[in-house]
């Protein structure tokens, strides 16, 4: 019914007594998720929100046993949490802190890539969310309806918008995933989309990039030797210059081949239903379901 | 953030890299003293007049001159100080040159001929890791090179755990083609650009070109550097650097209100929340037959100061024609978005553009409302496709 997390997912909050961690916490306690905990250091042994509050991840995996965690620390710190997280044998790790330095990227990746049974997702990303199961991110729940549709994004409010469309379509969502807006983030589209093909209860994925990198062009050529459901994509930033940062730290045209115009022409040629206008995502998912 | 090839130069001397001596100056008397000084200091003969402006390709612009001597100085200072500079990389109208580097002449004869090499440095994305990109070609435009002849460049990828190994700079230095005590002098020169890309936490460091001086030595005649933003908390010193004269004096302003802004040269202004939302506004506009005039992003928590901000800051764009408001409130209640929208447009009198506002998510009945009964000559959506249409039928008028 979905991927990477559902109504059995253990949830920790990383940064779990601050004012993000607070609020959003209480937000996926009331959708339903099943937040067993948090953790802020030197705060060990209180409780908040009427749950538990460690001062390592490792105590709070063994005392709750949490398999997932979503990680809201500053920016300075939150490369230091993907690796505490990623050590304490978490299996799906979620970063949603925006502005962490390239380079403490660089390493955290490298470390988190050393655990083979870990994912990370992010960072500066909205989150994952299973309708109707676990909502592990910031996204706002009510937007999302349970159903077949899966939805890769590097962007946060894009995301809302193809989810409301989906919905708007009489659809709804097996599982979105926020793959972040960072030049590095622990999960690619190629990998996300794998996920969600194959997933049996997944009909059709949803595929939103952007300008920047390759990480779109990965996907589509993965999706043309190995796709079985069909794939609707968008990449915003058509009207974008070349060489200006566009707001995420990730979109920035750097040569030809990560225009806009470039990433969506090697989607079409892939087999994938490209839309130019980001209006029309939810119909043409809707069209290419009936095909 | 983007340095200047003297911040850069000053960073690469910290980590020991031999650059060439080099003054700034901003006026063409300073650039007599400064070249006056480095002969004094240095015994160099000539020196080269460079450019200080934030944009690569100054050699083909005229913005980089040798001086024989101090008339010579005087005068390619003086051409070069107050110059619109045209490179590649900048636009028509070019940049204004503000000051310019007197710069220690390399290019001296000696025992060997002078040899340009090409090294720089940067995280490939796909492979979350550094990479040293290094070519024999160098003092060309490297991304010629990698099209005209890609067997020249190559890379080295970097294992963030373990850093740099001394085996890494030995090939690179051996497919450099170097022997002897060339060789030996590139090895540390590699290292120490490396130290300064992790410690600088740099995003890219491009130094084009690497000289082989006559007498042997490995030098950074120039020196491309950009910081990561993210990490400039950590760099204080470093931050205090950056040149505002550089940048678009709105986009400054933007920053000072928490708004990421770029400034186009469109005519339909938005203001939206989310990058990539703000992109595809900005692609809406096009399909809708406008240009958009901006990228413009309030962030995840607008509130109607930040509403108020966005607005003065397109409304200086004398080529707005109309601007649109797109916003998908999630966590920020678009009601609020809404209130926040009109209080704006009531405090600020005189807007002569119609607007177009697209509030979706939380509440976005009641923010319609809200516009709707507000008596402004506001246009309201909830549909990004109705959206797009009143942009198109305003456009239209």
């Amino acid at each position: 019914m979905s991927v990477l997390v559902n109504k059995h997912s253990r949830v920790i909050v990383q940064g779990f007594t601050g004012n993000e961690g607070t609020f959003h916490a209480s937000q996926m306690i009331e959708y339903g998720t099943k937040v067993v905990g948090g953790i802020t250091p030197g705060k060990g042994g209180t409780t908040h929100l009427d749950r538990p509050v460690f001062d390592t991840v490792q105590q709070a995996v063994q005392q709750t046993g949490a398999n997932v965690s979503i990680i809201f620390v500053p920016p300075a710190f939150a490369a230091d949490a993907i690796m505490e997280a990623a050590d304490a044998g978490i299996g799906v790790i979620v970063c949603i802190t925006e502005g962490i330095p390239v380079q403490d990227m660089v390493k955290a990746k490298t470390y988190v890539l050393r655990h083979p049974s870990c994912r990370l997702i992010g960072p500066n990303c909205p989150g994952i969310i299973t309708p109707g199961e676990a909502k592990i991110g910031i996204m706002p729940g009510f937007i999302h309806r349970p159903g077949t549709i899966g939805i890769v994004s590097r962007s946060g409010t894009l995301t809302y918008e193809a989810v409301d469309q989906v919905t708007k379509a009489g659809l709804g969502q097996s599982t979105c995933i926020g793959i972040g807006g960072d030049p590095i983030v622990g999960t690619t589209t190629k990998e996300a989309v794998q996920l969600l093909m194959e997933d049996p209860d997944t009909e059709g994925i949803i595929m939103i990039g952007e300008i920047g990198g390759s990480m779109e062009a990965d996907a589509a050529y993965w999706v043309k030797e190995y796709g079985t459901k069909p794939v609707v994509g968008f990449i915003a930033g058509q009207t974008a210059p070349a060489g200006r940062t566009m707001g995420h730290a990730g979109a920035i045209v750097g040569g030809t081949e990560d225009t806009a115009a470039a990433k969506m022409e090697i989607m079409r040629q892939c087999g994938i239903h490209v839309v130019d206008s980001p209006a029309f995502i939810g119909v043409t998912m809707l069209n290419a379901l009936k095909k | 953030m983007n340095l200047h090839e003297y911040q850069a130069k000053e960073l690469f001397s910290r980590y020991g890299i031999s650059v060439p001596h080099g003054k700034l100056a901003y006026t063409p008397d300073e650039a007599v003293s400064a070249m006056e000084q480095l002969q004094a200091e240095t015994g160099t003969n000539w020196v080269v007049v460079k450019a200080q402006v934030h944009a690569g390709g100054r050699g083909k612009g005229g913005g980089v001159k040798l001086a024989k001597n101090t008339t010579e100085v005087r005068e390619k200072a003086g051409a070069i100080l107050g110059m619109h500079l045209i490179t590649p990389q900048t636009s028509a109208e070019g940049k204004l040159v503000r000051k310019v580097l007197i710069a220690e002449d390399m290019y001296v004869p000696g025992p060997s001929e002078p040899k340009e090499y090409y090294l720089s440095i940067l995280t490939d994305r796909a492979k979350g890791c550094n990479v040293i990109i290094y070519s024999t070609e160098g003092g060309m435009d490297i991304e010629h090179v990698a099209e005209v002849t890609p067997h020249l460049v190559h890379k080295e990828w970097i294992d963030p755990t373990v850093g740099l190994q001394a085996f890494q700079a030995r090939r690179i230095a051996t497919n450099l083609g170097l022997s002897g005590e060339v060789y030996k002098n590139m090895l540390p020169f590699i290292a120490q650009v490396y130290q300064a890309f992790v410690g600088e936490d740099a995003s890219l460091i491009e130094i084009n070109p690497v000289l082989k001086t006559s007498d042997n030595r490995i030098v950074a005649v120039d020196g491309k550097m950009t910081i990561d933003n993210s990490a400039l908390y950590r760099h204080k010193e470093v931050a205090t650097w950056r040149d505002f004269d550089e940048e678009d004096p709105t986009e400054v302003e933007a920053g000072n209100f928490n708004l990421n802004y770029v400034n186009l040269d469109g005519n339909v202004g938005c203001m939206v929340n989310g990058a990539g939302l703000a992109m595809a506004t900005m692609d809406i506009i096009k399909l809708a037959g406008g240009s958009p005039a901006n990228f413009l992003d309030v962030g995840g928590k607008a509130s109607a100061e930040t509403v108020e901000a966005a607005f003065r800051i397109i409304l200086k764009d004398p080529s707005v024609k109309a601007i649109l408001i797109n916003i998908f409130g999630g966590i920020v209640r678009c009601d609020r978005i809404a209130n926040g929208v009109v209080e704006a447009y009531k405090k600020l009198g005189n807007i002569n553009v119609p607007i177009i506002v697209r509030l979706q998510g939380t509440n976005a009945e009641l923010a319609k409302q809200i516009i709707d009964e507000s008596g402004l000559q506001v246009h309201s959506a909830i549909l990004l496709k109705e959206a797009a249409e009143k942009v198109a039928q305003v456009l239209a008028q």
